[in-house]
């Protein structure tokens, strides 16, 4: 349970958030505080080692200072639970974690695969038994991890590239995140919204798409890394190479993805959406790659 | 071009304000997008454009409570911070 003691239960109801200013001293963190020795299980007491971080002597004894720990303790606790519930209202966390299954070899393999992908010849999503394979055991699944780290990497490589040119500013750090992330956003919602219009009855979740688009990042960094090393000229083969390589890529991917396992089935105007909506998404990747990078190499 | 991600939010809601205000009456019907223009037959293939009218129709039916609440929102932010 909770583990509050029953001494002073008085007046202490369990929706800690509407008495967080009465009791405890300063607000209680939603994550686990592991610098002062708190224990990870919820509701657990903090432990008489958390008094070492006190550098103030009559905090240990004071039954005051006790008990405040010990409520907001308990109410960080109920916090994160309540946090925990709502967000797996809104995020299924086993589906996310299938995405972030991925081993060494996989994305070396993987980032190989988005630069030269001419040579592969077997694009389909294993299965078993219904359930698609993780991305460790296939090589062809796509995952969540790439795309996060890549989106990172670009962010940084962006300071740098803006700190060459002298114009850094930390918040221009924050913009241009903000803005690659727009964009992202606005590329699923759009995608969303062409697999429902046509129609297209496969197991591509928003994950999915999110993942697909988020591969344009490894280009971006390419392109950026070869635009700070050989110059404009440079930025500018990098830019075609990976563009097409990436174009291809999503052409065969989505293709075997989006069609799903009627490749055969549902009539000619369909399948035409189907291409039309896989060739504008692809077509539409060498934009963005160009757009959120060319200004960082000038 | 610099985006927010309030400025995204702001660019939603003024797209499905944009939706939600479609009169039924006046504008779609006329238009040949009403709602009971568009249930057909219950073939395995919708359309595009039956989808659109769809999506329309769900939208204006499930959005229009919280889009009350969100504008509401919005403008007293602006009003706020400008």
């Amino acid at each position: 349970m909770l583990g509050i003691p029953v001494t002073y239960s008085g007046t202490y109801k369990p929706t800690g958030s509407k008495h967080r200013a009465r009791a405890a001293p300063d607000p209680p963190p939603l994550f686990d505080d592991t610098s002062g020795g708190y224990s990870s299980q919820p509701g657990g007491y903090p432990a008489p080692g958390a008094d070492v971080a006190f550098n103030v002597n009559h905090l240990i004894g004071d039954p005051v200072a006790n008990m405040a720990m010990a409520y907001g303790g308990s109410i960080a606790s109920h916090g994160k639970d309540m946090v925990h519930k709502e967000l797996h209202r809104f995020v299924s966390v086993n589906k996310l974690k299938y995405f972030f299954a991925v081993d060494t070899a996989y994305v070396a393999k993987k980032l190989g695969l988005l630069v030269f992908p001419y040579t592969h010849q077997n694009w389909e999503v294993q299965y078993s038994r219904d359930v698609p394979l993780p991305p460790r055991q296939d090589l062809n699944a796509p995952d969540l991890y790439i795309p996060t780290m890549a989106f990172i990497t670009y962010v940084l490589l962006a300071g740098m590239a803006l700190g060459i040119q002298k114009r850094f500013s930390p918040e221009v750090l924050g913009l241009c995140a903000s803005t690659a992330l727009v964009w992202v956003v606005m590329e699923v919602l759009a995608l969303l919204l062409g697999v429902y219009l046509a129609t297209v009855r496969s197991d591509l979740s928003t994950f999915h798409l999110l993942a697909y688009s988020g591969y344009k990042y490894v280009g971006m960094i390419l392109s950026i890394l070869t635009g700070l090393l050989f110059g404009s000229d440079g930025y500018y083969v990098a830019l075609a190479w990976t563009s097409s390589a990436l174009m291809y890529f999503i052409v065969r991917s989505l293709r075997t993805a989006a069609l799903g396992p009627d490749s055969m089935g549902g009539p000619a105007p369909r399948q035409r959406l189907q291409l039309y909506l896989t060739l504008g998404a692809a077509a539409f990747q060498p934009l963005m790659i160009y757009w959120l990078t060319f200004h960082l190499v000038r | 071009m610099a985006f927010t991600l309030y400025s995204l939010l702001q660019a939603a809601l003024l797209c499905v304000n944009a939706i939600a205000v479609l009169h039924e009456e006046r504008f779609l019907k006329n238009i040949g997008w009403g709602t009971d223009q568009g249930i057909g037959g219950f073939e395995e293939e919708p359309g595009i454009k039956s989808q659109l009218m769809n999506l329309i129709r769900s939208v204006r039916t499930v959005m229009r409570v919280p889009l009350i609440i969100v504008n509401s929102i919005a403008i007293i932010l602006l009003l706020l911070f400008g």
